[in-house]
C-alpha cells in the first residue's frame, strides 16, 4: 500500500526548486524528440496488454476474478465435506495438497477461499480510494485553509506503515472481518489521499485549469469537467495495484487471526491453520499462500502494465526484450568535401561524416546524418538550426559523449591534431579532458547538486593534472575569479544551489578553463538565462577566445546570439549542415532558402514593421520521418522535382561558404520583407 | 473596445519575514485597441500582474479596471488570458472544439456554438475540421492558435498574451505574430502582450512598458524607449539584445563594455547599494 | 515553517519593567540568532526536531482516543457480556474513564511522560514492564533486518544499474526485474513459512521457532528483510538510471574523469538520496513487519503482545504497544531525514 503512493511522492519531498513563474523559453530544449504524436491512451493501453507480459499479467487477473466467481459454485462441496478418516493428510491424488484437522480438501478450500479473499480486498481498497479521494479533494472543496489542515495531517499519517495504521484501527474495530476490512480500509486512506491530493494540485496548477477560470467556468464544474477526467485513469491504475497489496495485508491480518473468523475462512485464515501442522505438511500452509501471492501479482501486474502504457512513474520493473538494433554500417550520403584536406597546423577540429543514430521501434533513427566541417584555432563557429535538428547531439557525438545504444559513426573526426579514434581510451580521455571544454544549456541541472562547486572544478586538476587537493581547490578559487565570480573564496565552499543561473554558467566555463582548453563546445550556453544575464556570458566566452586563441563552436536556436558571437556560421535541418557561410552574409547573401527564411522570420530590432513576418509553412522534419530528397522540400517554396527526389550535397557555394540546394541562391517567391529595411 | 487599467497594484506571496513582493504599486493602462507589451525577465513580476488582472492571484492592493469599472468576477469574462505553453494550457482530455466551446458565453444558443467554434478556428487560420482533435494530434505552433480561439471565444475586449512565443520554435512563432498583430487589427482587441524578448515586443506593439523587480521602471512608445531608454535598467536590457546578423563581427566591440553586475537582483536579494535604485522612478 | 522561522528569530521579551534595557543589548541576541537561524545545520535541526515533535504529539493523541473512539462500551466490550454492571463500573473507574475527557487527555500525556502506561487488563501488570521485557527482541530483529536490506539493496541497486545502463545486458536486467518484483510481492510471514519448512522443517539446518541462539536470528531477519530488500533495490537501480541520465553525470564525463568516479563521487550520492526519498516508507515498514514475523516464529516480542491485546480487547496493553511502534516508525524516518541531509545539502535548505 505505501509504494502506491511513493513515486508521486517523491517528486514532492525531493522538491526541485520551484520554477520561476515566467520562465526563459525553452526553445531548443530537447534535441532528439523521439516523443512523437502520442497515440489516444485507450490505444496505449491495449498495446501494452499485447505484449506479453502485459498479456500473463491480464490473464492471471482474469483467471484469479474467474475463480473467484465460480470456485464457490462448484467446489463447495468438497472444500466442506469433512472426513475425520483422513485428517492432516499430506498430498495424494484425491487431496492435490492434502487435508487439513478435519479431513477437509484443501485445494478445494483454497478455490473457494479466492472469492472471500478478494471481495475483502475489493471492499477495503474501495473504502481506502473512496476515503482518500475525499480527504485528497478537500484543499479544492475546501478552500486553503481547512485544506492545508487537512494536507498536513495526511502527511502525518502517510509516515506511518500501512500495517501499523491497520492494528490501530484493528484495536478499535476489533478482530472481525468487518473491522478487518474497515481497519485495512482506512489504513490505506492517507496513501491514497495523498497520491489524490498530489494530483489534483498538479492538474489544478496546469494552465488549462487556469484558462477555464479565466474564461468563467465556476470550481465545481472544473473539478468534474478538468480534474478528475485528468486524475481516473492514474487513479485507477494506482487502485489496482493497491488492490495487489491490500490482498497481502488482509491475508496479513487474518493469518494473526485478527481478519476472517472461522467458520468462514479465506487465504490468511488457511495459512493460520496450516501453521500448525507445518510439521506434518508444510503444503497446507505454502498452497494458500501461493494462491495470496499470485492473486497479489496479477494486480500488482496489471497495474504496473497499466501504468507503463499511460507513462506514469513506475518504479523500475520489466522491460521489453526487443534488443536494440545496431544501425547498419554506414549507408547514408556520401560525406561533403571538407575545403582543406590537408589540414593547416592551426586547424583544432576536422569532422567528416558524422553520423548518430538510435534504435528506434521501426529500424534505427539517424538525428545526425553525415555532418563534415573543420574549426581553426581562435575561430568562432555557430551552429543555429530548430529544436529536433540534430544539433546538440552532434555536438555530444564530436565529444564522444554519446553513450550507448547511441552510435556515432565518423570518416574523420581529428581534435587537436590526433585522430581520437585512434587513441586509446587512457589517452583520449587526458586529451578531451584538458584540451576541450563544454557548456550545456541549463546551468541549473548541469552542476552536481550534492558537490561544492569548488571541487567540481578542482578534480578536473586533480584528475587530469595530477594536483594535490590544496593546490587544486586554489587553482578552481582562482579560475572561479577569472570568470568573474566574486569572492570566489567563499564561492568555492558553496553548493550550486546557491548561485544565481549565470553563475553557475560562469562556472560551468570555469570548469571548461581549469586545463588549457583548444576548443570550448557551448551548447545553448544562454537558452535558460535571462537577457541581460545571457550578454555577460557571451562576454565571457568571447573574452575567452580573444585571449587564449581558443576555437569557440556555439550552438543556439537564435540567430542573434550566434551572430553577435561568432565569424561563420553553420545551419543544420534534419541533421544535416544545409549552409555554412560567414556571418556577414547571413542576413543578405545566404543561398538556402530555409537560412534565408529562417533570418527573415525572426524578428529583430530592424525588422520592417509595416509588412507580415516572413513564415515557413509546415512544420520541422521528426527524427525518423525524413522525407527522400531534399528534407526541407515539403517546406521550400522553391522545391522541384528534383528536390524531392535527391538529396543535394554540400558544396562550396561559390563565395566562400558551402551550401547544400539543388536551388541555392534562387530568388524566393515574393521579394524578402526584411531587406526592404534600410 | 475597452481600457485596462491596473491602478497601484500591489501583489504579495507569503507572510511575515518571507513575503515576497511579487507586484508593487504597479499603474499601468492598456488603452482601447491597442497593443501594450509588457517586458521584463524571470522573476520581475509580469507573469504574476497578468495573472492578477484574470483574477488567478489576489491583489494585496489596488484594483483592475476595465472602462474604469471593476473586472467582473463571474458571469462573462471581458477579460481572456493566452498562456505560454500550449502543451499545458489545453485540457489534454477534450478536444480542440470542445476547449472552446466551454467559454462560448451562455448567451449563445446551444445549437449555434459549434458554427461558433469553427467560426473561432477559421479565423486563427486553422481548418475547422480540426475542431475534433485532441490537443497532442497538434503541432505546437497549432496548439497556440487553439489557446487564441478559446481566448476569443469568450467575446473578450482586453487579451492578455502572456510569453504566448517563447515555447515555439523560431519557424513557428513568425505566424502566431502576425495572428496577434491581424487579431488586433481585425477585431480592434486591446491586447497586453507579455515577453522577455524586445524584438518581439517591438514588433507587435505601439507602446511598451519595462518592468524590474516587481515595478514599472519606464514606459512609453515602444520606438522611444528603444532607441532612448531612460531608466538604467531599460538601458542595461536594450544593450544586451544581440546585435543580430546585421551588424556582424562590428558587434564584437561591444564586449568591451564594462560588464553589468555579476546577477540581476531579485525581490529575494535586494539590489547591491551600488547598483542604481529603481525607487528612483515614480 | 514560517511560523517556526518567526519563532526562532523573534527577540527575546525583555524583562518586566525593562525600561532600563539597554536598546544595543536588547539587539545583539537577534543578531545572534538571525545568524544562527542563516546557518542551515541549525535551521534543519530546528525543523526537523520541530516536527518530529509535532508527530510525536499526534501519535501520542491518536493513541489516546484510540479507547475513545472503540464502538459502544469499551470497557464492557472487553469483559464480556457476562460481567455484572459493577465490575464493568469499577473498571471504568480503575481505568479513570469516569474522569472529563479533558482530564483524561492530562493524565495520559503526564503518563506518557512519565513512562506511566497503565495497567494491562489481562495480566494486570504495568504496560510499561510488558513493554520493557519484549521490546528489546522486537527492536534487534528490527534493527537487524533494516541493516540486511540496507546492506543488500544498495550495492545490488547500483551494480545492476550500471551493468544495465543504457540497455545493456538485456536479460540480467529482466531476470533482476522479474526475481525482485517476485519477492517484493511476497509477503514477509509468507517467506517465513516458507524458509521455516525448508531449513527448519525439511533439511533442519535451523531452529524452527524462538529467540535465543545467533542461529534463531536467521530466520526471521531474512523473511523480514527479503521483501524489502528487493523493492528497495529495484527502487535505487532506478534511481541510479535516472542519474545517469542527468545533466550533471554528463558534465562530469565531459570532464573525462574515470568512469568509477563518476559512478561513486557523482552519482551514487544522488541516487542514494533519491531512492532514500522514495524507499524511506519501506524501511520503517519493516517496524510494523515485525509483527507478523513474530508470529511465524513465536518470537518473544511486541508483534505478539499486540495481537493478544487485540484479541482479549486489552486496550492500555494496545495503546502501549502502538505507541511504541509508532515511536520506532518516526524514529527510523528521522534516520532516513539525517541521512538524506547529509547526503544532499538541498534537503536542509527547505526542511518542511
Amino acid at each position: 500500500m505505501d509504494a502506491t503512493s511513493t513515486s508521486l511522492d517523491r517528486r514532492r519531498r525531493a522538491g526541485a526548486p520551484a520554477e520561476a513563474e515566467d520562465s526563459p523559453p525553452a526553445a531548443g530544449r530537447p534535441d532528439l524528440d523521439l516523443d512523437v504524436v502520442a497515440a489516444p491512451s485507450g490505444h496505449r493501453l491495449w498495446a501494452a496488454l499485447r505484449t506479453p507480459l502485459g498479456a500473463t499479467a491480464a490473464g492471471l487477473l482474469g483467471l484469479v476474478l474467474l475463480t473467484a466467481l465460480l470456485a464457490p459454485l462448484l467446489w463447495t462441496g468438497p472444500a466442506e465435506a469433512i472426513d475425520t478418516s483422513n485428517i492432516l493428510a499430506g498430498p495424494s491424488a484425491q487431496h492435490w495438497i492434502g487435508t487439513d484437522a478435519l479431513g477437509r480438501d484443501l485445494f478445494s478450500r483454497v478455490l473457494v477461499a479466492t472469492r472471500l479473499s478478494v471481495l475483502l480486498a475489493l471492499a477495503a481498497t474501495g473504502i481506502a480510494v473512496g476515503v482518500g479521494l475525499i480527504l485528497g479533494s478537500a484543499p479544492v472543496l475546501l478552500g486553503p485553509t481547512a485544506g492545508q489542515a487537512v494536507a498536513w495531517l495526511i502527511g502525518v499519517a502517510v509516515a506511518f506503515p500501512g500495517l501499523l495504521l491497520a492494528l490501530f484501527f484493528a484495536v478499535i474495530f476489533g478482530a472481525s472481518q468487518t473491522g478487518a476490512v474497515c481497519a485495512i480500509g482506512l489504513a490505506g486512506a492517507p496513501s491514497f489521499a495523498r497520491l489524490c491530493h498530489t494530483m489534483i494540485a498538479g492538474v489544478m496548477g496546469r494552465d488549462f485549469v487556469a484558462a477555464a477560470r479565466v474564461g468563467g467556468i465556476g470550481r465545481g464544474r472544473v473539478l468534474i469537467r478538468h480534474v478528475l477526467p485528468n486524475i481516473a485513469e492514474p487513479l485507477v491504475v494506482q487502485a489496482t495495484m493497491g488492490a495487489g497489496s491490500v490482498l497481502l495485508s488482509f491475508a496479513g491480518l487474518s493469518f494473526l487471526g485478527l481478519g476472517v473468523k472461522a467458520p468462514a475462512y479465506d487465504w490468511g485464515r488457511l495459512m493460520n491453520e496450516g501453521l500448525s501442522g507445518i510439521f506434518i505438511h508444510p503444503l497446507a500452509a505454502l498452497g494458500p499462500g501461493l494462491a495470496v501471492v499470485l492473486a497479489g501479482l496479477a494486480f500488482n501486474l496489471t497495474g504496473e502494465t497499466a501504468a507503463r502504457s499511460l507513462g506514469l512513474a513506475a518504479q523500475g520493473g520489466f522491460v521489453s526484450l526487443a534488443r536494440p538494433q545496431r544501425p547498419a554500417r554506414s549507408a547514408g550520403p556520401a560525406p561533403a568535401a571538407v575545403p582543406s584536406t590537408d589540414e593547416p597546423a592551426r586547424t583544432v577540429l576536422t569532422v567528416e561524416g558524422l553520423e548518430v543514430a538510435f534504435p528506434g521501434p521501426a529500424g534505427p533513427l539517424r538525428p545526425v546524418r553525415g555532418v563534415s566541417f573543420s574549426l581553426a584555432a581562435g575561430q568562432a563557429l555557430g551552429l543555429v538550426g530548430e529544436s529536433g535538428s540534430g544539433k546538440s547531439l552532434t555536438a555530444l557525438a564530436v565529444a564522444q559523449l554519446i553513450e550507448p545504444p547511441g552510435q556515432v559513426e565518423a570518416k574523420r573526426l581529428r581534435f587537436a591534431g590526433t585522430d581520437l579514434g585512434a587513441l586509446g581510451p587512457r589517452a583520449q580521455r587526458h586529451l578531451l579532458g584538458t584540451s576541450l571544454a563544454m557548456v550545456f544549456q541549463d546551468p541549473m541541472t548541469s552542476l552536481n547538486p550534492t558537490m561544492r562547486v569548488g571541487s567540481q572544478l578542482a578534480e578536473v586538476s586533480r584528475q587530469h593534472y595530477g594536483l594535490r587537493r590544496r593546490a587544486a581547490w586554489r587553482r578552481a578559487v582562482e579560475r572561479l575569479a577569472a570568470v568573474r565570480i566574486d569572492q570566489s573564496e567563499r564561492r568555492a565552499r558553496q553548493y550550486p544551489h546557491e548561485f544565481s543561473g549565470g553563475m553557475r554558467q560562469r562556472a560551468m566555463i570555469g570548469m571548461g578553463v581549469m586545463g588549457t582548453p583548444r576548443l570550448i563546445i557551448a551548447d545553448e550556453p544562454t537558452t535558460a538565462l535571462d537577457v541581460t544575464v545571457q550578454q555577460q556570458v557571451l562576454d565571457l566566452l568571447r573574452s575567452i577566445r580573444r585571449q587564449d586563441q581558443v576555437a569557440l563552436w556555439l550552438i543556439s536556436h537564435d540567430v542573434s546570439v550566434v551572430a553577435e558571437v561568432c565569424d561563420r556560421v553553420m545551419v543544420m535541418y534534419a541533421g544535416r549542415i544545409v549552409e555554412e557561410l560567414p556571418i556577414e552574409r547571413l542576413r543578405h547573401d545566404a543561398r538556402h532558402p530555409y537560412t534565408r527564411l529562417l533570418v527573415a522570420a525572426v524578428p529583430d530590432m530592424t525588422t520592417d514593421l509595416t509588412a507580415p513576418l516572413p513564415t515557413i509553412p509546415g512544420r520541422p522534419v521528426e527524427v525518423g520521418q525524413t522525407p527522400p530528397g531534399c528534407a526541407f522540400a515539403p517546406r521550400c517554396p522553391l522545391a522541384g522535382a528534383l528536390c524531392r527526389s535527391s538529396d543535394p550535397e554540400l558544396e562550396p557555394d561559390g563565395a566562400d561558404g558551402r551550401v547544400a540546394c539543388w536551388r541555392a541562391g534562387a530568388a524566393l517567391p515574393g521579394s524578402e520583407p526584411a531587406e526592404a529595411m534600410p | 473596445m475597452s481600457r485596462l487599467e491596473f491602478d497601484h497594484v500591489t501583489v504579495r506571496f507569503g507572510a511575515g519575514r518571507a513575503a515576497l513582493t511579487a507586484v508593487d504599486q504597479v499603474s499601468l493602462t492598456v488603452p482601447s485597441g491597442q497593443i501594450v507589451g509588457l517586458v521584463g525577465e524571470s522573476g520581475s513580476g509580469k507573469s504574476t500582474l497578468a495573472r492578477a488582472a484574470v483574477g488567478l492571484v489576489k491583489l494585496q492592493s489596488g484594483r483592475v479596471l476595465l472602462d474604469g469599472r471593476p473586472v467582473p468576477t463571474s458571469g462573462r469574462r471581458p477579460l481572456q488570458m493566452v498562456f505560454q505553453d500550449p502543451n499545458s494550457s489545453l485540457d489534454p482530455r477534450m478536444t480542440v472544439g470542445e476547449s472552446i466551446r466551454e467559454i462560448i458565453p451562455p448567451s449563445l444558443p446551444a445549437a449555434q456554438r459549434w458554427g461558433e467554434v469553427r467560426r473561432l478556428l477559421d479565423l486563427v487560420h486553422l481548418d475547422p475540421a480540426r475542431a475534433r482533435a485532441y490537443p497532442s494530434q497538434l503541432s505546437g505552433g497549432q496548439r497556440q492558435r487553439v489557446a487564441l480561439a478559446r481566448a476569443l471565444a469568450g467575446r473578450p475586449e482586453v487579451v492578455i498574451a502572456d510569453e504566448i512565443t517563447s515555447s515555439l520554435d523560431v519557424s513557428i512563432q513568425g505566424t502566431v505574430l502576425n495572428l496577434v498583430r491581424e487579431l488586433q487589427a481585425e477585431l480592434g482587441l486591446s491586447i497586453l502582450f507579455i515577453s522577455h524578448n524586445l524584438a518581439v515586443v517591438r514588433y507587435v506593439a505601439a507602446s511598451v512598458a519595462v518592468m524590474y523587480q516587481g515595478r514599472i521602471v519606464e514606459s512609453g512608445p515602444t520606438a522611444t524607449v528603444l532607441t532612448r531608454p531612460d531608466h538604467p535598467y531599460t538601458r542595461r536590457l536594450v544593450a544586451a539584445i544581440p546585435a543580430g546578423p546585421r551588424s556582424g563581427p562590428a558587434a564584437a566591440a561591444a564586449g568591451d563594455a564594462p560588464p553589468a553586475p555579476a546577477s540581476p537582483t531579485t525581490p529575494i536579494r535586494p539590489p547591491d547599494p551600488s547598483a542604481h535604485s529603481p525607487r528612483s522612478l515614480p | 515553517m514560517n511560523a517556526l522561522a518567526a519563532e526562532a528569530t523573534r527577540p527575546p521579551a525583555p524583562p518586566a519593567g525593562g525600561s532600563d534595557w539597554p536598546v544595543a543589548a536588547g539587539l545583539g541576541p537577534v543578531r545572534w540568532l538571525g545568524a544562527l537561524w542563516r546557518r542551515r545545520w541549525v535551521r534543519f535541526a530546528v525543523l526537523r526536531g520541530g516536527r518530529l515533535l509535532v508527530s510525536l504529539w499526534v501519535l501520542v493523541t491518536a493513541a489516546f482516543l484510540m479507547i475513545h473512539l472503540v464502538p459502544g462500551d469499551p470497557v464492557r466490550a472487553a469483559l464480556g457480556l457476562t460481567a455484572s454492571a459493577e465490575v464493568v463500573e469499577a473498571r471504568r473507574e480503575a481505568l479513570g474513564l469516569n474522569l472529563p475527557l479533558g482530564q483524561q487527555y492530562l493524565n495520559f500525556l503526564h503518563g506518557v511522560l512519565t513512562g506511566d502506561l497503565g495497567a494491562s487488563i489481562g495480566s494486570r501488570l504495568p504496560v510499561g514492564q510488558i513493554i520493557a521485557q519484549r521490546l528489546p527482541a522486537t527492536a534487534s530483529l528490527a534493527g537487524l533486518a533494516f541493516l540486511v536490506a540496507v546492506a543488500v539493496a544498495f550495492p545490488l541497486g547500483v551494480a545492476v544499474a550500471v551493468a544495465t545502463r543504457g540497455g545493456r545486458r538485456r536479460r540480467t536486467e529482466l531476470s533482476f526485474a522479474t526475481s525482485s518484483v517476485v519477492l517484493g510481492s511476497i509477503p514477509d510471514f509468507l517467506f517465513g513459512v516458507a524458509l521455516v519448512s525448508v531449513f527448519a522443517v525439511g533439511l533442519h539446518l535451523l531452529p524452527v521457532a524462538g529467540r535465543g541462539s545467533a542461529a534463531t536470528y536467521v530466520l526471521p531477519v531474512l523473511s523480514l528483510s527479503l521483501g524489502p530488500a528487493a523493492i528497495l533495490a529495484r527502487i535505487v537501480r532506478v534511481e541510479m538510471l535516472s542519474v545517469l541520465e542527468t545533466d550533471y553525470v554528463r558534465t562530469a564525463r565531459a570532464k573525462r574523469l574515470p568512469r568509477r568516479r563518476v559512478y561513486l563521487r557523482h552519482a551514487l550520492p544522488n541516487a542514494v538520496t533519491a531512492s532514500l526519498t522514495v524507499g524511506g516508507l519501506m524501511l520503517s515498514s519493516m517496524v510494523a513487519g515485525t509483527v507478523l514475523v513474530e508470529s511465524v516464529f513465536a518470537w518473544p516480542g511486541l508483534g505478539s503482545t499486540i495481537v493478544s491485546a487485540i484479541l482479549t480487547k486489552d486496550y492500555p496493553l494496545a495503546q502501549g504497544v502502538v505507541l511504541v511502534y509508532g515511536v520506532g516508525v518516526l524514529l527510523v524516518n528521522t534516520v532516513v531525514d539525517v541521512a538524506l541531509a547529509l547526503l544532499d545539502p538541498r534537503s536542509t535548505v527547505g526542511a518542511s
